[in-house]
């Protein structure tokens, strides 16, 4: 088999295995919902609500029938871009997620900027100061980054950096048509949390893969060829070190996405991860589906295209499971 | 390089909260549910050290008795999250084949979901509490131990012992345990340590979004949410569990790396 | 008095005010030179810091004073000033911020601008739009009064006043209204309005399949008939005394049958202000309205931002980012505010009654004698204090303190734990039992169960906290009546009619009360009504239905120079049409 054959025979596979998670995600998110209790319909209507209103909008909001029949509906509906219509906005599912996602997209790249442009040059100071009080430092810095609940650190630092020193908002989102550089810096404090334990993380990560690249064959060939320890390491180690941390970087990407639930409400931002957790408390559990679904697409998908940039780089892995 | 202080402060750490959690059983310097409407709010003293909130209740004593309360919720759902992987994952690395592919499949699958939304999804079902926060962070740690259990278990399938023993006329079921499972072990002692640290950040996490144990019982992480609003007025309802919270994780990692180091020095040089 | 001082102290250390003069100059001086901002940012970062001293400034008031008055009532005033002396430097670290960035448009908008509009917090987002389809307050919050009107209204004092009718009749027994509408009257899409849309819209909310909320309110009705372009007449069934003060309720607005179907999203009304656009998860915005048929509103544009977090909205506030919240949801806040000369801080009322729900339909709840225990378990003014912090006003009955029928009947069951254990002891239950307290999420009710729980607790009732989201409340407390206790605020205004209700969900059932109610919907004469009424408050109280905790507090903080807002909320509304800047130098 040639070598773009092999890749895309095991791209199929891959894809394959990506459609099935897809589907059986979407069984259990919809099973899930189905037995949480609560009604949508008395949510809307209150405490004084009437019996025969709120039968006619049940109705209306298609939650009676079979469930069968209403999820092959949902599922029907999402193949073709159709996620149903929100029952408490009254607004197209896939315009909200589009909505929230500008947000939140935004966000989860900037904390992703910020750990690895923090994360990677720490792991690899650390890495070339190995045993040395910098290395100990940062690596005590890192385990301290793993160590802050989110949240907390978010009140210290709207505490810290908006109300004493008062550097950036305390929240909210101007939303992009303000201009991008308000809306970036609303973006900053929450990125900045964000980023805290991913940073910490990579550099981790990275640390410990450039010693491990340091004992390797190419390392000694590459020291036999007079290279200097720094350039040996710059060259050769660095660049084997990374694909380690790019798989990393691949999934703290979907996770960062998903991730911001709490850090969204203590920055009220209006990004996804909020739009569902008000959507899970109202029961508006159409748009629950949806913004579940979309968020396990985009882990699936990130993982499939790390694993096929993989297969690119290491024909290995390209053999059937 | 030795790493043998971090494992002994990660151990001190860890050791200082497990005992703080027990002493909270026997004494706490007041009764960390019971009111003091006049006292509230009062700073740090002699009295009260780390002062007192919105109910004149002492910050001290819901410090000592929310360890209790994140430590035993983390034992708990790690505990779970065991008792299901460990056996999964050895299941499936003993079967092999089509069994294996989807059993790692249906790990993907729990390992796709946003585990926050999952777990607040679950509670929504379950209703909130204790256990339920239980069960949600203990599902979300079952694909880790299944994981990491049929990795080495398949390693070591391949093993001359194991050979023997099959040789030996040993059913695979019997391998497992008498023979696997006392090799991995060391292994998920120590992926437990890390997991228990991120069980307690997790139930922090949940309590302060308001699905964790429910009140009386104190909870660090549902008392940095209630002090959220007074936090300017009265920082020390916000410091102290928040601190209690990162000293507890951080020995928790540092005994956790400490151990990894301890049981495989191969991995010394890397971690 | 040391609160006056250290006013003054505030005063005299220049922080008041200086946000909004700041910003001014920055618009006004941005353009001139680059070298003049470094300058003046560096001397104004300075100023900044000086605060320090004000705390320490305080300090010096409290110790003094402090002699005289001890106590808690001054650390916490003194604790607030120290908050708002961060929270100012926060407004002017923020102005100053926009001073440096107001070249790469900083959000500000210019002050011109800012007299035209009004920012409004809101602490919940409508689901949607349309009043008449959903029975979250947050709706009427945003759109009553403001993008749809009724035949009739409720003013700021609760009293029914004429809106889109502009008189009406009622015959001597009360069952025909003859309504007389106003002309020139036009919906936000240029549709007329006349008798056929008031039909439509009362028909519609009657019709068998509609999704109403409350429909009750239109039950009372025989037949609505058009008699001109202008004029409606109303024939009911029985006599409503509720009739005219329902009507002009939000779900019962006026809406046109070109736009009824898609008012969720995008409300068509007859107000003066019509919707512009809605940033779903953020803010709505309305614009004036120019072919209104009333007296046009001064402010051209209304934001209403959403703000959940009570942190967050203290934030927004003190920054300028929103100009009132006027139902501040964390009054442990609100001490900051009052110490803060930029802020009116008002303390009205509202109709939201909040209550200890007993489920009298289980045992032990069924015997009087528990239900009293319970009650005097409760120290309600300990409670204000701390669940409260000092805002609210205790009740003893189902009914709101300013209405002028009140009764105060604190007294029927005072704080007295002697005797709740006596007359559990009385009851056979001596030794104790457990009770199940599922609680809503809403702060007040969160934390008041804490305190209800170890009230109780103290009288030997164990309680079990269950914290509920309100999908659950709603299925497992109002509508399966599966629960023991639960704290709620009952916020509809008039609602003693609920313990006259078949099956409500803390199933009283008594007939005496429900004969008494049935003569007050009957009721013609005031002075007759009135009688009743307070009979009815009597009734409730007398039996410990549930324990009347609080009136809650109605706490509205907005920026001093913002006038015509509301005080009090006799609805939940957040009626924006008279309000205006005053003209203030800074």
């Amino acid at each position: 088999m040639t070598r773009a054959g092999a890749i895309a025979s095991y791209a199929g596979r891959r894809f394959l295995s990506l459609a099935l998670t897809l589907l059986a995600a979407s069984v259990v998110i919809f099973v899930l919902l189905q037995i949480a209790p609560g009604d949508p319909a008395a949510y809307m209507m209150g405490l004084n609500a009437d019996p025969r209103a709120l039968e006619a909008l049940r109705a209306e909001l298609g939650l009676a029938g079979p469930p069968v029949e209403r999820y092959l509906n949902w599922i029907g509906g999402v193949l073709r871009g159709d996620f149903g219509v929100s029952y408490t906005y009254r607004a197209p599912v896939s315009s909200l997620i589009a909505e929230r996602l500008a947000v939140s997209g935004p966000l989860a790249l900037l904390a992703l900027a910020l750990a690895v442009g923090v994360g990677l040059p720490l792991g690899a100071v650390a890495a070339a100061r190995r045993g040395g009080p910098l290395d100990a430092l940062i690596m005590a810095a890192t385990q301290i980054g793993l160590a802050v609940p989110n949240f907390w650190f978010a009140i210290l630092l709207v505490f810290v950096f908006s109300i004493v020193l008062g550097w950036a908002s305390a929240g909210g989102f101007p939303g992009w048509d303000a201009g991008v550089l308000p809306a970036l810096r609303s973006l900053l404090l929450p990125a900045l949390v964000l980023a805290l334990p991913q940073a910490a993380i990579l550099a981790r990560v990275m640390r410990s893969a450039l010693i491990d690249a340091q004992g390797r064959q190419y390392m000694l060939t590459a020291r036999a060829k007079g290279l200097s320890e720094s350039e040996a390491l710059r060259r050769h180690a660095f660049r084997n070190a990374l694909i380690p941390a790019l798989t990393i970087i691949g999934l703290q990407f979907s996770f960062l996405v998903a991730g911001g639930v709490i850090i969204e409400n203590v920055f009220y931002l209006p990004g996804l991860g909020r739009l569902v957790f008000q959507a899970i408390t109202q029961r508006d559990l159409i748009v629950v589906q949806g913004v579940v679904l979309v968020l396990v697409l985009i882990v699936v998908t990130v993982n499939f295209l790390v694993d096929i940039a993989y297969a690119v780089v290491d024909p290995r892995l390209r053999r059937p499971a | 390089m030795s790493r043998s202080p971090g494992l002994l402060v990660g151990a001190g750490l860890t050791l200082f909260f497990a005992l703080l959690a027990l002493a909270s059983l026997l004494w706490t310097p007041f009764d960390p549910t019971a009111f003091d409407v006049p006292a509230r709010l009062q700073a740090p003293s002699a009295a009260h050290w780390f002062g007192t909130d919105h109910f004149g209740r002492d910050v001290l004593s819901n410090v000592m008795a929310g360890a209790r309360t994140s430590i035993s919720v983390a034992i708990v759902a790690v505990g779970l999250g065991m008792a299901i992987g460990v056996p999964f994952g050895l299941f499936a690395a003993a079967a092999g084949g089509a069994v294996d592919e989807w059993a790692m499949r249906a790990s993907d699958i729990v390992f796709a979901f946003p585990a926050l939304i999952l777990a607040i999804l679950l509670t929504a079902v379950l209703g909130p509490g204790a256990l339920n926060a239980v069960i949600a962070i203990g599902v979300f740690n079952a694909p880790v131990f299944a994981r990491l259990a049929r990795g080495s278990a398949l390693s070591l399938w391949r093993r001359e012992f194991v050979l023997a023993a099959r040789v030996a006329g040993k059913g695979r079921a019997r391998i497992s345990v008498e023979h696997i499972l006392p090799n991995i072990g060391d292994l998920v002692i120590v992926q437990g340590t890390i997991q228990f640290s991120l069980g307690v950040l997790a139930e922090a996490g949940l309590s302060y979004v308001g699905l964790g144990a429910a009140p009386p019982t104190p909870s660090w992480g549902r008392m940095l949410a209630e002090s959220q609003t007074i936090a300017a007025i009265a920082p020390w309802t916000a410091i102290f569990p928040g601190l209690a919270i990162v000293l507890c994780v951080l020995g928790l990692n540092l005994l956790g790396d400490g151990l990894r180091d301890a049981f495989d020095p191969k991995l010394r040089a890397r971690r | 008095m040391p609160s006056s001082k250290f006013k003054e102290c505030v005063d005299d250390t220049a922080l008041r005010g200086l946000r909004p003069g700041a910003r001014r100059i920055l618009e006004r001086r941005a353009k001139k030179s680059v070298r003049w901002f470094s300058s003046k940012f560096r001397s104004a970062v300075d100023r900044s810091f000086a605060p320090a001293d004000t705390v320490g400034a305080l300090r010096g008031v409290r110790d003094r004073a402090g002699q005289n008055r001890p106590g808690l009532e001054l650390t916490l005033t003194e604790r607030a000033a120290r908050f708002s002396a961060n929270w100012d430097l926060l407004g002017r670290a923020l102005a100053l911020l926009c001073l440096a960035l107001s070249p790469l448009a900083c959000g500000a908008p210019s002050s011109a601008q800012r007299r035209a509009e009004v920012v409004i917090g809101i602490p919940l987002e409508p689901p949607n739009l349309d009043p008449t389809a959903g029975a979250a307050a947050a709706i009427d919050e945003v759109v009553y009064a403001n993008v749809f009107e009724g035949l009739t209204r409720i003013g700021p004092d609760g009293a029914v006043a004429p809106a889109l009718a502009k008189s009406w009749s009622v015959s001597a027994d009360g069952l025909v209204y003859e309504f007389e509408l106003g002309a020139g009257v036009v919906f936000h899409d240029g549709t007329s309005f006349d008798a056929d849309d008031v039909v439509f819209s009362f028909e519609r909310a009657r019709a068998p399949d509609s999704t109403n909320a409350q429909r009750g309110y239109f039950e009372p009705i025989e037949s609505i008939e058009k008699l001109d372009v202008d004029r409606v007449r109303i024939r009911l069934k029985r006599p409503s005394s509720a009739f005219l003060f329902n009507l002009g309720q939000g779900d019962a607005v006026i809406v046109a049958p070109e736009s009824a179907a898609t008012n969720a999203t995008n409300p068509v009304g007859t107000g003066p202000f019509r919707f512009a656009k809605w940033r779903r998860g953020d803010q709505i915005e309305l614009e004036r309205f120019d072919r209104y048929w009333g007296e046009a509103p001064k402010i051209a544009r209304a934001i209403f931002q959403i703000l959940s977090d009570p942190s967050a909205a203290a934030a927004a506030l003190l920054a300028g980012d929103i100009d009132a919240f006027p139902n501040f949801p964390a009054p442990e806040i609100v001490a900051a505010f009052e110490a803060n000369q930029r802020f009116a801080v008002v303390k009205g009322t509202t109709e939201g009654e909040t209550i200890l729900a007993v489920n009298n339909g289980r045992k032990p709840f069924d015997d009087l004698r528990v239900r009293r225990a319970l009650c005097h378990a409760i120290d309600r003014r300990a409670l204000i204090d701390t669940v409260g912090f000092g805002y609210g006003t205790p009740i003893g009955s189902h009914f709101a303190p300013h209405n002028p029928d009140y009764v105060d009947l604190t007294h029927v069951c005072p704080y007295d734990p002697a005797r709740a254990r006596a007359l559990l002891a009385e009851a056979g239950l001596g030794g104790g039992f457990t009770a199940k307290l599922m609680l809503p999420p809403p702060g007040y009710a969160r934390r008041g169960g804490e305190f209800v729980a170890a009230a109780l607790g103290a009288v030997g009732v164990k309680c079990e906290i269950v914290n509920l989201e309100w999908a659950q409340w709603l299925k497992q407390v109002f509508a399966d009546k599966d629960y023991d206790l639960t704290i709620v605020s009952h916020t509809e205004p008039m609602d003693i009619d609920i313990y006259a209700r078949d099956d409500y969900y803390f199933q009283y059932r008594d007939e005496v009360f429900r004969a008494l109610y049935a003569r007050i919907v009957a009721a013609t004469d005031p002075a007759e009504r009135s009688r009743l009424l307070k009979e009815a408050q009597r009734k409730i109280a007398e039996d410990a239905v549930n324990v009347f905790l609080l009136e809650a507090p109605k706490i509205g903080v907005w920026n001093a120079r913002l006038k015509g807002l509301w005080a009090n909320s006799p609805i939940q509304a957040n009626d924006v049409t008279g309000v205006y800047w005053s003209q203030g130098d800074d």
